[in-house]
């Protein structure tokens, strides 16, 4: 079976040289990510004309939208190294699984708040309990259970094992939350960006919030770069390659 | 557009900052939250490092009673 | 001796289990008593007006009655973890997914039960309309039997770890949402003279599906949580 990946990949596999790949890679993606970011800011609250219906206020949407489709990115993230944790037990798909739920429960949050924020004076109501908004809750608390689930066993790795397991069981969420404002009658408006055709919306609207979402994407992967590395350094701290890390710093 | 048009946000600053707030406060906490446990670990580490090294160096004396 | 059958296995692990919950029957007592207390307080705290109380009967029997089958579920494994009938279990020739399921049906029996028993008192209390009592055994005999079956493997997963209470309802919580929303949906559907066939039907769907993937899923997480 191994045949077919290729040596680079396997090598990615092991803990020192994955932990130096990662902090070559960590600097560019979270500058590129700074870099996205700001010109999506500048994009979305300066250049961007004011929705004719909404004002002002429709400006949350270019935070929003691409923190939700994060939050359901992260879980897709998660489930898939939690797959290969589970049928290959590679140590290094257990940590990514574990380090990603919260990073995804973090984008998920902001996509709770912002959202509730938009909708009072949208809406005129903080909170409604519609298909999406009750299902992006849902994927709130499934991240918060990884979590929890990780840090209840003593053993790491098979706390990780059981999180995955729980990962690959909440999945099912994951279409819910995508599909909820096409299934059912939500308050939640329906979706406006399409991946083929036109999008309902205007361009001097749209790069703003695509380039917000691109630097999200990035800034979630260097965040992961990070984390991993950090619980590679906890997981592997009797190991060698981390022993001379360690005595070879000095200081942070 | 003057400074204080920005700010008002057509009368809905009272969502739209702090909801730009919030994106920024978590995101800056989910980048330091990593950088923290690395350094802590390492100090830890190091702390193990130099106790073991020192147990080496000199032999534990005995605790029998003599 | 010679082998036991499949089936001969199932019946000695359900009469096994069944036998357990006798002798410790003061534990069957006890989502009982929870359930009825906790209804009690309802009008206590809302006021005693009956208008209201119909309204919120459906929704908090069956929250009500939730709570309870999540009180009672930690307690599926944590015997048998204990003094090692479990590890012995996982070990055993039968397929664990089939002696899963029988542990399953006996907690079931031994907690749901008892609870859809006194769910027309409970409803009553509240002034739930007579006519509509069926439909609300009907939606908790279909999803009582779901929570045991989804709360099983959680507890499997969680099995063996500290602090299994709350973590527990916090993982339950998301995954039984559309139980509820779909019990005390027909339910709530009864009540205003709608056809209440639907969500019924959606929960049936659930059971069978969940009758068969359920304890294979339980099985999974047994042995990923007891592999150390």
């Amino acid at each position: 079976m191994s045949k077919w990946i290729p040596l680079w990949l396997h090598k990615l596999g092991s803990p020192p040289i994955f932990y130096r790949f990662a902090g070559v890679l960590r600097p560019w993606l979270l500058t590129l990510a700074l870099l996205l970011g700001a010109v999506a800011l500048y994009g979305g609250l300066v250049l961007a004309p004011a929705d004719y219906q909404q004002g002002d206020a429709y400006r949350i949407i270019f935070i929003h939208v691409p923190c939700a489709s994060m939050s359901l990115v992260v879980y897709g993230v998660m489930a898939f190294a939690s797959f290969l944790a589970l049928i290959w037990r590679i140590k290094l798909a257990e940590v990514v699984a574990m380090q990603s739920a919260p990073i995804g429960a973090a984008f998920t949050f902001i996509t709770l708040v912002t959202g509730s924020l938009w909708g009072k004076p949208m809406w005129g109501t903080w909170w409604t309990w519609d298909a999406r908004l009750t299902s992006e809750l849902v994927l709130l608390f499934l991240y918060l259970g990884v979590i929890g689930l990780y840090h209840a066993f003593e053993d790491r790795r098979q706390g990780a094992r059981a999180a995955a397991f729980l990962a690959l069981i909440g999945i099912v969420n994951v279409p819910i939350v995508h599909f909820s404002v096409n299934w059912w009658n939500t308050l939640h408006q329906g979706a406006t960006l399409r991946l083929l055709g036109p999008s309902k919306i205007a361009p001097a609207m749209l790069w703003p919030l695509l380039t917000m979402m691109a630097a999200t994407q990035l800034y979630f992967l260097a965040s992961l770069c990070g984390r991993v590395r950090s619980d590679l350094l906890d997981l592997e701290s009797g190991k060698d390659w981390v022993r001379k890390l360690a005595s070879g710093s000095r200081g942070p | 557009m003057t400074l204080q048009h920005f700010l008002a946000m057509g009368g809905y600053a009272a969502y739209v900052w702090p909801a730009y707030a919030v994106f920024l406060c978590v995101l800056l906490a989910d980048f330091l939250a990593p950088i923290l446990r690395r350094r802590r670990l390492l100090r830890e580490l190091q702390a193990r490092l130099t106790r073991q090294a020192a147990r080496q160096r000199q032999p534990q004396p005995s605790s029998d009673p003599p | 001796m010679s082998a036991p059958s499949l089936a001969q296995a199932c019946a000695a692990l359900l009469r096994r289990d069944l036998t357990l919950a006798w002798r410790r029957r003061g534990d069957i007592a006890m989502p009982v008593l929870y359930a009825l207390i906790v209804t009690t307080l309802f009008p206590f705290a809302l006021g005693p007006e009956s208008a209201l109380l119909q309204r919120i009967a459906s929704g908090v029997v069956l929250v009500t009655v939730l709570l309870a089958m999540l009180l009672a579920l930690d307690a599926l494994f944590r015997s048998d973890i204990e003094d090692g009938s479990l590890e012995q279990l996982v070990l055993a020739p039968q397929p664990l997914a089939l002696m899963l399921a029988m542990k399953i049906l006996a907690h079931w029996l031994a907690t749901a039960l008892p609870l859809i028993v006194v769910a027309p008192l409970l409803a009553g209390m509240l002034h739930l309309p007579a006519a509509v009592m069926p439909v609300l055994l009907y939606s908790l005999l279909l999803a009582t039997p779901l929570l045991s079956l989804l709360g099983a493997v959680l507890v499997a997963l969680t099995a063996g770890t500290r602090r299994s209470g709350m973590l527990l309802a916090l993982m339950l919580l998301p995954l039984c949402v559309p139980v509820v929303i779909f019990a005390a949906g027909a339910v709530a559907a009864a009540q205003q003279g709608l056809p209440w066939l639907a969500p019924i039907a959606w929960l049936a769907a659930a059971l069978v599906l969940l009758l068969v993937l359920a304890p294979l899923a339980c099985a999974a997480a047994l042995r990923i949580a007891l592999d150390a």
